[in-house]
């Protein structure tokens, strides 16, 4: 038994000065067991947060069944985005076409539950069976007067990263339809998705700043925050594998600059305070973020010296969905004495990539778009005492006695921000210190 | 009042559903054969759902390979992606056995997978190449539990060959608990029998901790049982609804690998609902009596006049309460046919699964004493949740997916089945025979008397 195909050597390196390039953004190997999802799925999970829109999944049940409130992306108002809406197909629709039902079921849940917008989600054999879903979403749009919204998610059409392309340009439909006046140092918050809460951590940031948030896109979204976003003067984006097309969309349309954040960790989130002061070229504002960088330094860095005294030494395996958050949960690790051994992602760029061979320490494992059989050796390689990932890695290191730490969708544990880096530190510490792991060994 | 409602009266559109899709029952099946890996002949994304949906219920690795389709396989044809997954699964897992299952984009494109198996057999001759079962599954028809049963006919009519006469005793347990088949195992060994449970994911989806990664788990339905089940002295089925829905569409004459057995090899079948309760578990272990010759073993014996003794110790907790139960059909009718036994009345019994005969069902394993209960197939969450309130339920019973609905009547939920996302140590519930009767019972009357010491301005510290 391999535990690496060999077709699948271009997308494993290490760090070090004289390593191969990581090849990436390829589709997955069949047969290779990824941990990727599909178009749908990328697709689904960037739009879900937009608590006041109905998300009406036109397939058979199982696409529907298994997003059912699937992310914890918080809302502070109303909660549609929690139900789970399916055309549920049967053979018959399959034989002689779904348009019929999905007419029926957009009517029927539009009047239901008073949306303000509705996304259509195409699945895998929409396309084949030749729905005209563009056609039966117009004639809604008309008849409701909401927007209604088709997303082109058939699984096969591409990769999860090809999903948060159609997300955007579902967006991409609503941003501009609004008309409310502009406001003065207005930012849309690009890619964070309420997980646990996280935004509105990061949102009493920047109103301390004096900063005014347009849209949050998409946590605790709005469809009519959606539909003014063009009206703000810089789009702040995170995630960027699912936000970016979002924000070059919006550059080249509306004239809107962006930069990349991440909220990850105590460095890059000061950055993201600090880049966006400075973007705005206002005195004060950077002087109250030195300010609230200050403050929370001084609350953190005694409990996390503690943390680190505890876990100098412990070595970390991560996998998540993104490149970018990998790169900055490198950095927040490092901050409380541990070292990451493994890294890798799901839908990673090379540049990304690239920056994290620079990061690391020699040798360390860099993996694009790997599967049970490669994380269980490496962490084995490696000796890594931690792994970082989603619900599906979790128990590949539980089996083999590594701690975990939830760092994906799901979680229900707030990991962004300052108070985000405490409880990350928490959470690594509570993984790796438990006395459980002396049975394990 | 109309009894049998019929979701599709109010919503045309699934709303929460009460179900999964078919592909889901053909994985648990084939993570219940020996040295199996389940692969999915259609988009990435199905594998990955149904690992991610199993994983969070189980707590345990789930490896399920994909055929990964593009754009390019759905036009031209699935049988590249096919072979290059079959040889990378065979390179990565060494499996003895791949268990096939189709989906809603390989059925509509008309992917002929006993071709693909035969063409790749061929071009491997003389290789010593894995056992390849393949069920059909798309979901577009029927639900889960379709697509479980559709898979264990399939694996037993792929495997299953004549040979010496033995006797063993196949027993298909239907879709239970790890535990529960530990437990079914248990039994049989304790009576001396041969015998074999198809599936048994009881390891591989419950295994104890390891020193190193096992990329196949141990444990499962041994290949050499199911090739033998055809010499089986009896099959004994639990289930009464089972795969209703997809079977009596299809031309096939037997609908279950107990049907197809006694047709085809004349094994005697004997169907029996999901053993929950002492009347239902009874008559299992009469049935293993009489295909033994053997008496109950004392230990299940007391495990029995215990149980019964709980019962009067604890009915009048429970007498006269109002029950919500949903879930699967066959896991429905019994878990509405034990809350009978002990004088709870089920005022709602639902199912996503569509065979329409669950009404039919329950009211003959009750008697019919029930005129007023709604019984409703294809039905999805969000229709009990707008009937729910006028029919004052004191207890929901059902998998967690119905949390929502109980936590906004403040109101006890018992959580029972697949899935259970929101609690620990869902594969070690028991649910049938005296055992998983004793753990059901103790857990419902547990549920009455927390509620009722939860609302007590006194807070009884003796109830």
């Amino acid at each position: 038994m391999n535990a690496i195909l060999k077709d699948r050597n271009s997308q494993i390196t290490r760090a070090g000065a004289d390593t191969k390039t990581i090849v990436c953004n390829k589709p997955s190997l069949a047969g290779a067991v990824s941990q990727r999802a599909c178009v749908f799925c990328g697709s689904r999970v960037v739009l879900y947060p937009i608590a006041d829109a109905l998300h009406l999944i036109h397939g058979p049940i199982g696409c529907a069944a298994y997003t059912w409130d699937i992310r914890g992306a918080m809302s502070s108002g109303p909660e549609i985005h929690r139900m789970s809406f399916s055309t549920d197909l049967h053979e018959k629709d399959v034989v002689f076409g779904g348009e019929k039902k999905l007419e029926a079921a957009l009517l029927e849940l539009i009047d239901a539950y008073n949306p303000k917008a509705a996304f259509v989600y195409s699945t895998c054999i929409v396309g084949v069976i030749g729905d005209d879903i563009e056609s039966i979403c117009r004639k809604v749009q008309a008849l409701k007067q909401i927007p209604v919204i088709p997303v082109h998610a058939p699984g096969f059409q591409g990769t999860k990263k090809d999903g948060y392309r159609a997300a955007c340009e579902a967006l991409e439909v609503l941003v501009g339809t609004g008309n409310r006046p502009a406001q003065e140092f207005s930012i849309n918050i690009l890619g964070d998705f309420n997980l646990a809460g996280e935004l509105w951590i990061l949102i009493d940031y920047y109103k301390r700043m004096g900063i005014h948030i347009n849209a949050t896109i998409t946590g605790d979204g709005r469809v009519e925050d959606i539909a003014n976003a063009h009206k703000a003067q810089l789009n702040v984006v995170q995630c960027s594998g699912s936000m970016m097309y979002l924000a070059k969309q919006m550059k080249e349309k509306y004239g809107i600059p962006f930069m990349k954040v991440s909220y990850f960790g105590i460095e890059d989130m000061s950055d993201a305070l600090y880049e966006v002061a400075t973007f705005f070229k206002n005195n004060d504002m950077l002087a109250k973020a030195k300010e609230i960088v200050r403050l929370e330094f001084a609350r953190l860095m005694p409990e996390l010296a503690v943390y680190k005294q505890a876990l100098q030494g412990k070595k970390a395996a991560i996998y998540v969905g993104g490149s970018f958050k990998a790169i900055s949960l490198i950095k927040a690790l490092r901050l409380i004495g541990v070292q990451t051994v493994v890294v890798g992602s799901q839908t990673g760029t090379a540049d990304e990539y690239e920056i994290i061979k620079q990061l690391c320490d020699e040798g360390t494992i860099i993996v694009d778009d790997s599967n049970p059989a490669e994380l269980s050796a490496f962490v084995k390689e490696t000796k890594a005492d931690i792994f970082i990932g989603g619900v599906k890695e979790r128990p590949i290191a539980y089996k083999i006695g590594l701690g975990f730490c939830d760092h994906n969708h799901e979680r229900k544990e707030a990991l962004a921000g300052y108070e985000g880096m405490l409880n990350f530190a928490k959470e690594i510490y509570a993984t790796a210190m438990s006395p459980v792991w002396k049975f394990t060994k | 009042m109309e009894l049998a409602i019929n979701k599709s009266n109010t919503f045309t559109s699934t709303r929460n559903a009460c179900k999964l899709c078919s592909p889901l029952g053909a994985s648990l099946v084939f993570k219940g054969i020996e040295g199996c890996i389940p692969m999915i002949h259609g988009s990435q994304g199905c594998a990955t759902y149904i690992r991610r949906y199993m994983i969070s219920h189980y707590k345990e690795p789930v490896d399920i390979a994909s055929s990964n389709f593009s754009e390019e396989t759905t036009i031209y044809g699935g049988n590249k992606n096919f072979c290059t997954s079959i040889d990378n699964v065979r390179k990565m897992y060494n499996p003895a056995v791949i268990g096939i299952a189709s989906t809603c984009l390989s059925e509509t494109i008309g992917e002929d997978i006993p071709r693909l198996i035969k063409e790749y057999a061929q071009l491997h001759e003389g290789e010593q190449i894995p056992v390849f079962i393949h069920a059909s599954t798309p979901s577009y028809q029927g639900s889960h539990m379709d697509g479980f049963h559709e898979t264990v006919l399939s694996t037993v009519a792929n495997l299953a060959t004549e040979g010496a006469t033995s006797k063993q005793i196949n027993i298909f347990s239907g879709f239970i608990s790890p535990a529960d088949i530990r437990y079914i195992k248990e039994i049989c060994d304790d009576f001396g029998v041969e015998y074999m449970v198809f599936p048994d994911y009881s390891d591989t989806l419950d295994n104890p901790h390891w020193k190193d990664y096992q990329l196949i788990p141990e444990g499962g339905t041994p290949v050499a049982q199911l090739k033998n089940a055809a010499n089986a002295i009896a099959s004994i089925e639990f289930g009464t609804i089972m795969n209703k829905v997809v079977s009596t569409s299809k031309s096939s004459a037997a609908h279950t690998a107990g049907e197809w057995l006694e047709k085809h090899h004349s094994v005697p079948n004997t169907r029996m609902p999901l053993p929950i309760g002492i009347e239902a578990s009874d008559l299992f272990f009469k049935t293993l009596e009489t295909i033994s010759g053997i008496a109950t073993p004392r230990h299940h014996a007391r495990e029995r006049g215990r149980l019964i003794d709980a019962y009067v110790d604890g009915h009048k907790y429970v007498f006269g309460k109002r029950a919500v139960v949903f879930g699967e059909e066959d896991m429905v009718l019994s878990m509405v046919a034990f809350l009978h036994e002990i004088g709870i009345e089920t005022v709602l019994a639902g199912s996503g699964g569509e065979s329409n005969s669950l009404k039919k069902e329950i009211d003959a394993r009750t008697s019919g004493v029930y005129p007023n209960m709604i019984v409703m197939n294809n039905l999805d969450f969000e229709t009990i949740n707008e009937m729910v309130d006028e029919l004052k339920p004191d207890i929901f019973i059902g998998n967690s997916k119905g949390y929502y609905i109980a936590r906004r009547l403040k109101k006890p939920i018992v959580r029972i089945g697949f899935p259970i996302h929101d609690r620990f140590g869902a594969q070690r519930l028991h649910h049938i025979g005296y055992r998983g009767t004793q753990e059901l019972f103790d857990r419902i009357v547990n549920a009455l008397i927390e509620y009722k010491q939860e609302h007590s301005p006194v807070g009884y510290k003796y109830i």
